[in-house]
Order: structure tokens, then sequence, then C-alpha cells
């Protein structure tokens, strides 16, 4: 399984065989091709054999989602990307819940990956940073295999064929893939159940039915210019803060375009919604 | 003495109409120790702090169990919920510095151990460590640095982050006295070491006073560019 596999590849460099072998003899597909000498690593580090266990037939009879009691991971978000002829305009507030709790208002929702894509991040905090991480890392090791920046289809493939091996097993994860390549703007959303679908307009998220509202009134006029692009999105996602409960912090926007990503602006949500409902 | 991990109850058979609670008692890997973490960051220091009650139900089994490891000379962490997985996890994260320090002659830098903890937390996604974690130290600029985990991984630089039993009553005071939230017309000065110090000592004391598995005694680890220094307090033993 791809978890199991990275992680072996990370403690790599601590087996017995890898300075006798390196480079010459480099696997060629590095890391599923590594010679499993996981005795040099100590019990407690080392993956069991097999697929992650646990779940399909656990001797005291787990339910589906094994937390313990009280164990809550982060999840809840608004966040929401559309293209415009100028590229694509994303926009993400900052909230992380734990059950009812607020657990940070500050979370950075927008991960790059490499200088001119963007994914967004909604659902699990931790399998969203975990696997865009490692779909950054694929891109990267495509990019200098090929000599040419991966494009937005190839990146949301990896990480739709990635997540997929999951299915079923409980990660929870909504993002989509924003970018620049060849072919001009790209936008993908890609989820833990297996979807993958291009568009032109994505909201994603517990708050997303309020984004989208305001969304597709503004669509139209957003493609003018940039500026109103921004405005719309920033908009959009302070109206599903006011509604949604597990949406609030601030908003961020960003703008990818030819050049690459860049942040438009940052402002705290209990500011704009002066601005916005003073009606 | 062997401590059964907690016990669950189901809800009562609703199918053929039985009136009568049905108890099915199912074996749980894990049950929750209790106990509070805090950990600021300022300018050129960082402080972690933690409780020593460890409880468990209605018990408590040790008056003496600090919830604060130290890590490196500029590193400490925190690490509340599960004891089992307290114990396990700072085992492998000691093992994972010895052989960074092995193979790279140097020590992991505070940033590099948050990023490392987040992999090992999350390579036990399906099944995870009941562990709130909070590390505390010096970046290498030499400021403070504060990272607060969930329990699968995700986690994030802070100023200031409280974990455990009692966070949700601490996280808002600090929100309010050193993160100036919902306050007008006040300065934001810069918070010196001996503020943030009686800053700890108060919130625990209310912390120990609102809540069960909080009290016994406040364990304090202060991290400056010369070293580490601890401190311990006494807290409410009821």
């Amino acid at each position: 399984m791809a978890l199991a596999s990275v992680l072996r590849a990370e403690l790599a460099e601590f087996s017995p065989n890898f300075p006798k072998n390196f480079p010459k003899n480099f696997p060629k597909n590095f890391p599923e091709d590594f010679p499993d000498d996981s005795e040099g690593i100590p019990e407690i580090l080392r993956d069991p054999p097999g697929p992650p266990r646990v779940l399909a037939a656990p001797p005291w009879g787990f339910e589906a989602e094994p937390e313990g009691p009280g164990l809550q991971i982060l999840h809840g978000t608004t966040t929401l990307a559309f293209k415009t002829p100028h590229g694509v305009t994303v926009a993400v507030d900052s909230r992380a819940t734990a059950g009812s709790y607020i657990a940070s208002q500050s979370v950075r929702k927008v991960l790059p990956i490499g200088g001119r894509m963007l994914g967004t991040m909604a659902g699990g905090a931790a399998d969203c940073a975990f696997w865009q991480r490692l779909v950054a890392r694929q891109c990267r090791v495509q990019e200098l295999r090929n000599k040419e920046p991966v494009s937005v289809a190839a990146a949301s493939k990896l990480l739709a064929n990635l997540v997929y091996q999951y299915k079923g097993l409980g990660l929870s994860l909504g993002t989509m893939l924003c970018g620049w390549d060849k072919r001009g703007p790209g936008l993908y959303y890609v989820d833990s159940e297996g979807q993958r679908v291009a568009g032109a307009a994505f909201a994603v998220g517990s708050g997303s039915s309020y984004a989208y509202g305001v969304l597709d009134r503004g669509l139209a006029a957003a493609a003018r210019s940039e500026e109103a692009a921004c405005e719309l999105a920033r908009r959009a996602i302070a109206q599903a803060a006011h509604r949604d409960a597990y949406s609030g912090g601030c908003v961020r926007v960003m703008h990818v375009g030819p050049e690459g990503w860049r942040e438009v602006s940052h402002h705290d949500i209990a500011e704009l919604q002066d601005k916005y409902l003073e009606a | 003495m062997l401590s059964a991990a907690g016990c669950g109850l189901s809800r009562p058979e609703a199918g053929y109409g039985l009136e009568a609670p049905v108890q099915h008692h199912r074996f749980s890997p894990y049950t929750f120790n209790g106990g509070t973490v805090l950990a600021i960051a300022g300018e050129d220091f960082c402080i972690v702090a933690s409780d020593t009650r460890l409880s468990e139900g209605y018990s408590i089994h040790s008056r003496d169990s600090p919830k604060c490891y130290k890590l490196t000379e500029r590193t400490v962490i925190g690490c509340t919920g599960f004891h089992g997985d307290c114990l396990t996890l700072t085992k492998i994260i000691e093992a994972r510095l010895k052989m960074y320090k092995h193979s790279n002659n140097k020590t992991m830098t505070t940033g590099a151990i948050a990023a490392m903890l987040s992999t090992i937390l999350y390579s036990r996604r399906f099944f995870p460590y009941y562990v709130y974690n909070i590390i505390g130290g010096l970046d290498e600029e030499g400021k403070g640095a504060v990272y607060s985990f969930d329990p699968v991984g995700s986690y994030e630089r802070d100023n200031f982050k409280a974990g455990g039993s009692a966070s949700a009553m601490l996280q808002p005071l600090l929100d309010n006295q050193i993160g100036f939230k919902n306050m007008q017309n006040v300065e934001h000065v810069p918070l010196t070491l001996e503020k943030a110090l009686q800053l700890v000592k108060d919130v625990f004391i209310s912390a120990a006073e609102r809540d069960v598995y909080t009290g016994d005694a406040l364990k304090i680890c202060i991290v400056t560019k010369d070293g580490i220094k601890e401190q311990t307090i006494q807290l409410r033993k009821d």
C-alpha cells in the first residue's frame, strides 16, 4: 500500500544494503522495488506485514471508526475555486474543529504543490496535509524525470489513485487542485470516495452550499477582471462562514496564473462581516 | 496492578421490544488518563508546562506523573491522552532522534521534529495514537516556537496552545491575555518571561479548580538559549 511503502522508503538509508547498491543498482520504480530488508529496522518502527490492520476482522470487534473515547480529529471547512480567463481564483476559510471545539482559527488550508499549483484542504486536516505533501513530492520527481512541469490533470490523477487504495477505510479528503499548465487554467476536484472531476467552479466543505449561492450569482461578472473575481471569492467565503458554524476565522484568497501562484489577500471574517452585512 | 482499559456499553436492544437494557462489555484498547499541557512561545524563550496528575475513571494513579518530556537541548514535548500511547510515542521519537543524530551528525531542529512527528502519527492513521501533543522549543533563529498536533498528525505552528482535558478552559483565556482577542484600546506589549510564567501558574490554578483531571502539581520547563530549566509548583490535590 502507498502509505506503508512511503514510510519504509523514509527509513531506507538505515538499511544495511543501501550504500553498496547505490547508485548503480538503483531500482527503477523506487520506492516499490526497494529491497524489503526491514530486519535492520527496529520492530517497533516496522510496518506490520500485509495490508493495514484493524478494519478487516479485529479480535475485539471494532466499529468502523476505531477512534477511542473522545478521540476527535480536525474537520470542517469552506473552500472554493473557479476558473477565469486570467487563471484560477482560490479562497478558503481557516477554522479547524474537533467535535464542537474550535481547535484553531488560523489553519492554512491551501497547500502549494510546486510553484504553479495549489491544493485546497477540506475534510480531515491530517489526511489532506499528508496526501497532498506526498503528491507534491511525487510531482517534483516527475518534473525532474520529464524536464517539464507536471499538468494539473496528472497531479489530480496521482492523488485520486493514491487515495482510492484506501477507499472505505475512513479517509476524509475533499480537495481541489488548481493550476496553470500548458492547456491553460486547470481545476479538478478530488475526494476520498474516488471522485475526480474537472470543472469551472467548485465549492467544497460543510459550508459549500452557502458558498455556491453567492458564487453562482456573480460568476459571469467575475470573468471581467481579477479584482472582481477575488472580491467574489472573498464574499462567498465570508457569507458561508456567517451561516456555517464549522467555518470561520479568516479568508485567504489566492490566485494561480501563468507565472505561478500568489496570495492576493488575507482578511479576518469579523471585519468583513461588518462590511457585507451592514444592510 | 493490571489496569483494565475502559469497557464500552451499548444501547438497549430495541429489536424484540425488550425493555430491560442489555449490556455488552467490549474491550477497548484505549483509556483516558487525563492531564493538561500548555506551551507559550516568546521572543527568545519557550515555556512548556503540564500538570502531574495521572487518573483513570474516578481514581488517581499517580500525583507525580509529569507530561513534559525533554527531547533535545532546545525542544520539549508535552503529551496527554492515553498514557500508554504517550510512553510509546515518546520512545519512538527518542529513537528517531538518535537515528537522525547518528546519520546526520546534528541535532534535529524543533521544526524538523514537528514534521517528523506528523508522519509518525499519520503512519497509525487507522489505529491512532490517542495522544494530544504540543511541542515547544526554539527555532533556528532562536525565537520561541510552539507546534500543536491532533491525534493523527495534522499540525500547525502557534504562539501559544493548550492541550488535554482542560484545554477548552485555558485556550480562551490565553487568546484574551496573550492574543489580545476581544480587547479594545489595549497596547500589544510583547510577552516577557516573568509575565508568561505568572500567567502559566495562574491558568493552571484556575484549571485545577474546575477540571477534575487537572491538579496535584505543575511542572514548568523553560527553554532558552542557555538550556532547559525546570520548576515545580504545587496545585490543589483534591
